[in-house]
C-alpha cells in the first residue's frame, strides 16, 4: 500500500520524562486517523514530530516518501498543519496571513487565487478577512488556522484539535470539510471529543502515556466496550436475574432500579435472540428489550482511565444511558 | 530565496501594522536631534560636518536596537507562531535572514529619515559629502551588529524584557570593549595580544575609523563577520530550542 505517513519507533524524551514511547503506525491516502488520549498522553508531541517541529529522540517519520529529518523542506511542503491552539500572527489580517503562507509555499498567481477563493468560502472567512486576527473570536482564529493548513491543498493534513473552541454548528461544518477532503488525503486529527471520531474518522487510535494502547476502526474499538452486545430488559416478574444468570453465554447480570436488568454476554457474542426466547418461554411481561449501544468514551475510560476505580462493567452506573 | 523574501515582507509590514514603527522612528529622530544639537554642540563647533550627529549613534543604538530586536523571536515563541513558522517548507537560514533583514531595513528607514541633518549642514557650509556617506554606511553596519546580537538573544527566551536587558548588556560590552572600563579588567593579567584582540572587538574602534571617511576592508570584514557569526548562533539556538 502507498503510505502517506510512515511513523516508525518514534520516541521523544524531555529529560527524564518520556512523552512518546515507541509509537509506530502508517496512514494511507483516504484515511482519517483520529488520535485519542488523555491530556499529556503524547498526541501533540507525536504531531509535532510528524510535522518536523520537534526532532525525535529516536525513530523516523516519512511523509509522502520524504524523511522529515533528512529532507524536511520536501516533507513539510506535503503537509498542512494546524498546531495546537491555532497560533497565527495577531497583528495581521486573515487575508494578509493567508497571502504570507501562499508566498512561503510558493503558490503561483492562478493557483493562489483559486485556492484563496476555495478556502475563504469553505472555511467562511469572508466576514473577517480584513480584521486583525487578534480581534477575532476563538472560533474564527481556529478557522484561520484551518484555512492556512489546507491552503496549498496538501496530500497530508495534521490537525491538532481542529474543532476546539467552535460552537456546535461550526464543529459540524469543520467536520463536513474534513469529510469532504478525506478521500483525497491522509488526515491525522487529535481530539478529545469522542463523538468526533464517530463523525469523521475511519480509524481511531488511543494513546496513553506515550504508547498506542488501542488501534482500529471506531466500530472495532466500540466492540471492546463492556456494553458491547449487552441486553437490557425491563420486566416486573420475579426470578428474572436468576434465570438470566443461568443462561449459557451470560457472564454477568446487573439489577438496575425500576425492574430493569442488564445481561452481559461472554466474549462479545450476541445474546439478544436467546434472551427473547427466554422471555417467551418464561412468559414474562416485558415492557422493554434492547441491545445496548456501546460508546467510545466507555472504551476510552476503560483503557486509559484511572486503574484504581472499579471500571469493570458490574457496577451498573450507566443508569439511563440505554 | 522566495521564502526569505516572504518572511522579510511580512516582518517589515508587521512593524507598520502596529504603532511600534512610528513610535520608534519619532523617538529615534527626537533623540538624534537632542544629541546632535545640545550635547554635540553642533552649532558651537562651527564646523560643517556631522560628527556630533554620528558620534552618539553607538549609544543610541545600544538601547534602541535591542528594543527592535527583542521581539524578533521571543514574540514568536510566546504566541506559539514559531511552531507555524518552523513547519513551513523553508530553511531555517532563510527565516533567520529574512527576519534580520526586515529589522535592519526598518532601522535603515529610521536612519534615512535623518536626512534633514545632512541638508542642514549642506545649507550652512560645505561638508565633505564622502565622509557623511561613509558615516551613514558605518552607522548602518554598526546597527546591523547590534541587531544580530539582539536577534540571537531574542531567540533564547520567550520573555521580551529578558531579551532586551541581556541584549543591552552584551551590546554594551561590544561597544566599550576598547574603553578602559573593560580593558582595565584584562590589563592586570592578560598578555598584550589578548588585550589588543579585546580592544579590536569594539564597535567604537571600527565605527570611528569609518567615520573618518575611509571604509577600510578590515572594518567592513569586522562588521560583516560579526553579523554572520551572531546570525549563525541565532540559527543554532532556534534549532536547538525548538525541541523544548
Amino acid at each position: 500500500m502507498d503510505w502517506m505517513i510512515e511513523v516508525d519507533g518514534l520516541v521523544k524524551k524531555f529529560g527524564h520524562l518520556t512523552a512518546v514511547d515507541g509509537v509506530s503506525f502508517n496512514v494511507p491516502k483516504g484515511q482519517v486517523l483520529g488520535f485519542l488520549g488523555p491530556n499529556g498522553a503524547g498526541k501533540s508531541t507525536t504531531m509535532k514530530m510528524i510535522t518536523g517541529f520537534m526532532t525525535p529522540t529516536a525513530g523516523t517519520v516519512r511523509v509522502a516518501g520524504h524523511d522529515v529529518d533528512e529532507d524536511p523542506i520536501a516533507a513539510k511542503a506535503k503537509i498542512g498543519y494546524l498546531p495546537e491552539g491555532a497560533p497565527a500572527y495577531p497583528d495581521m489580517t486573515p487575508i494578509g496571513f493567508l497571502n504570507f503562507i501562499a508566498d512561503v509555499r510558493g503558490l503561483d498567481a492562478p493557483t493562489r487565487r483559486r485556492r484563496l477563493d476555495y478556502v475563504i468560502a469553505n472555511v467562511h472567512l469572508e466576514a473577517v478577512l480584513r480584521q486583525p486576527i487578534e480581534t477575532l473570536s476563538k472560533g474564527f482564529k481556529r478557522r484561520v488556522g484551518l484555512a492556512q493548513a489546507i491552503l496549498h491543498d496538501p496530500p497530508v493534513l495534521v490537525l491538532d484539535e481542529p474543532t476546539d473552541g467552535l460552537d456546535p454548528n461550526q464543529k459540524h461544518e469543520v467536520r463536513g470539510l474534513i469529510a469532504d477532503m478525506a478521500k483525497e488525503k491522509a488526515i491525522v486529527i487529535s481530539t478529545h471529543i469522542l463523538e468526533e471520531v464517530d463523525a469523521v474518522c475511519s480509524r481511531a487510535m488511543i494513546i496513553a502515556d506515550g504508547r498506542i494502547v488501542a488501534d482500529g476502526t471506531p466500530a472495532e474499538l466500540e466492540s471492546q466496550s463492556p456494553y458491547h452486545n449487552a441486553v437490557l430488559i425491563e420486566c416486573q416478574n420475579d426470578g428474572v436475574a436468576e434465570a438470566l444468570r443461568a443462561m449459557a453465554g451470560v457472564t454477568l447480570v446487573d439489577e438496575l432500579p425500576g425492574g430493569r436488568f442488564r445481561a452481559y454476554p461472554s466474549a462479545g457474542q450476541s445474546i439478544v435472540a436467546d434472551v427473547a426466547d427466554l422471555i417467551k418461554q418464561q412468559n414474562w411481561s416485558t415492557s422493554r428489550l434492547s441491545v445496548e449501544q456501546p460508546r467510545l468514551d466507555e472504551v476510552f475510560r476503560n483503557i486509559t482511565g484511572a486503574k484504581d476505580t472499579n471500571n469493570k462493567a458490574g457496577n451498573g452506573n450507566r443508569g439511563e444511558a440505554a | 530565496m522566495a521564502s526569505t523574501w516572504a518572511v522579510f515582507r511580512r516582518e517589515l509590514k508587521g512593524y507598520f501594522n502596529t504603532p511600534l514603527a512610528y513610535i520608534f522612528i519619532v523617538i529615534f529622530l527626537f533623540l538624534t536631534g537632542i544629541f546632535t544639537f545640545y550635547m554635540g554642540s553642533f552649532f558651537i563647533r562651527g564646523q560643517a560636518d556631522l560628527k556630533p550627529f554620528f558620534n552618539f549613534h553607538p549609544w543610541l543604538y545600544l538601547f534602541l536596537v535591542p528594543a527592535i530586536a527583542m521581539r524578533l523571536w521571543a514574540e514568536e515563541r510566546k504566541s506559539g507562531s514559531i511552531e507555524l513558522l518552523l513547519t513551513l517548507p523553508m530553511s531555517l537560514w532563510s527565516t533567520v535572514v529574512g527576519k534580520f533583514l526586515a529589522a535592519w531595513v526598518f532601522i535603515g528607514i529610521a536612519l534615512s529619515l535623518t536626512f534633514p541633518m545632512w541638508l542642514t549642514v549642506s545649507y550652512l557650509g560645505q561638508p565633505d559629502h564622502g565622509v557623511i556617506v561613509a558615516s551613514y554606511i558605518g552607522s548602518m553596519l554598526m546597527a546591523g551588529g547590534y541587531l544580530a546580537i539582539g536577534a540571537c538573544i531574542s531567540a533564547a527566551t520567550k520573555n521580551q524584557v529578558i531579551a532586551f536587558v541581556i541584549s543591552v548588556v552584551v551590546c554594551f560590552l561590544f561597544t566599550v570593549s576598547g574603553a578602559p572600563i573593560v580593558l582595565d579588567f584584562f590589563a592586570a593579567w592578560a598578555p598584550q595580544p589578548l588585550l589588543d584582540a579585546v580592544a579590536s572587538f569594539s564597535f567604537l574602534t571600527h565605527f570611528n575609523a569609518i567615520q573618518n571617511g575611509v571604509i577600510d576592508a578590515r572594518d567592513l570584514i569586522y562588521f560583516i563577520s560579526l553579523i554572520l557569526f551572531w546570525l549563525f548562533a541565532n540559527l543554532l539556538i532556534v534549532d536547538l530550542k525548538k525541541a523544548s
